[in-house]
């Protein structure tokens, strides 16, 4: 069986080009002034964040990535911009100030970034001698018998969440 | 072609831990800088998709077996979606009550 002509080129260049979406997607929600303008940069970084997961050898965790990141959480965010319209003007703070606390929160931005990934690189992770099978079977199998605890009181989160969230939204509702 | 170098790239853990450090970073710098509540559940959902990245990351190259950090940002996923929803639920009540999301001006109990 004859290899694909210049394939892991073609993968380094695919793999740099969700770097790219991820890292510009972090920026655009980081920094834009529009709040909906920063909802399109978090449905950018997770696309970017589901190639990445494919790379990572679970192509399952990349669609769940999609389906709920963007299709969900991106798109309840966009329904509670429209419900209660935050128009992000600056006011109230002067250009002085704006600068001034603009670049405190950039700098512990920079630390963070500078101490973690110097923390993560210089670590010696040891590899695993061994590995197991990591499909989408195996997933399936651990969630049923290993994790089949944590599976049930998840779901039951998920549902005493909607339960509160439609209870919290009716009162504010009455009372005005 | 350096067929390495490309290897090196995406078989190798930095660049992901990188990209979850930059994440993280942005993540943090949102949630100093955001006036607003749904900003800064932006800002929040960086962080949980900078965890997500290092699991998976930590999981790929350095576990035994690999379901379990899958498993696990399965779960980050679903509760990420639950704080969604709890939180977006309290930002329209605080805008029924106030008429305004702004972070400074929620600040009294019990109006």
């Amino acid at each position: 069986m004859t290899e694909f002509p210049f394939a892991p080129a073609i993968a380094a260049a695919i793999f740099l080009a969700f770097c790219a979406i991820t890292v510009s997607g972090a920026l655009i929600a980081a920094l834009s002034k529009r709040i909906i303008r920063g909802v399109c940069g978090l449905a950018l970084c997770c696309i970017g964040l589901a190639g990445l997961f494919y790379f990572l050898n679970s192509p399952f965790l990349a669609l769940m990535e999609i389906l709920i990141y963007v299709g969900a959480v991106c798109v309840t965010i966009v329904f509670g911009i429209m419900l209660a319209e935050p128009e992000e003007v600056i006011e109230g703070e002067s250009r002085s100030a704006a600068l001034v606390w603009g670049s405190c929160a950039m700098l512990v931005g920079a630390a963070f970034f500078l101490a973690l990934s110097r923390l993560s690189l210089a670590h010696p992770w040891l590899s695993p001698t061994s590995r197991a099978d990591g499909s989408v079977a195996a997933i399936g199998v651990a969630l049923l018998t290993t994790y089949s605890m944590a599976f049930e009181v998840i779901s039951l989160v998920l549902l005493v969440a909607i339960l509160g969230a439609l209870v919290i939204a009716r009162t504010g509702r009455s009372r005005t | 072609m350096n067929l390495d170098s490309a290897g090196l790239l995406y078989g190798r853990p930095n660049a992901y831990l990188v990209i979850a450090a930059f994440l993280f970073a942005c993540g943090i710098y949102g949630l100093l800088r955001r006036r607003t509540l749904i900003g800064m559940l932006i800002a929040g959902e960086l962080i949980f998709a900078a965890a997500s990245l290092n699991f998976m990351t930590l999981n790929r190259f350095f576990a035994p077996d690999p379901t379990v950090g899958q498993t696990f940002v399965l779960f980050i996923m679903g509760l990420a979606a639950a704080e969604i929803a709890i939180a977006l639920s309290i930002v329209i009540a605080i805008y029924r009550n106030y008429r305004s999301i702004r972070s400074r001006e929620v600040s009294e109990l019990k109006g």
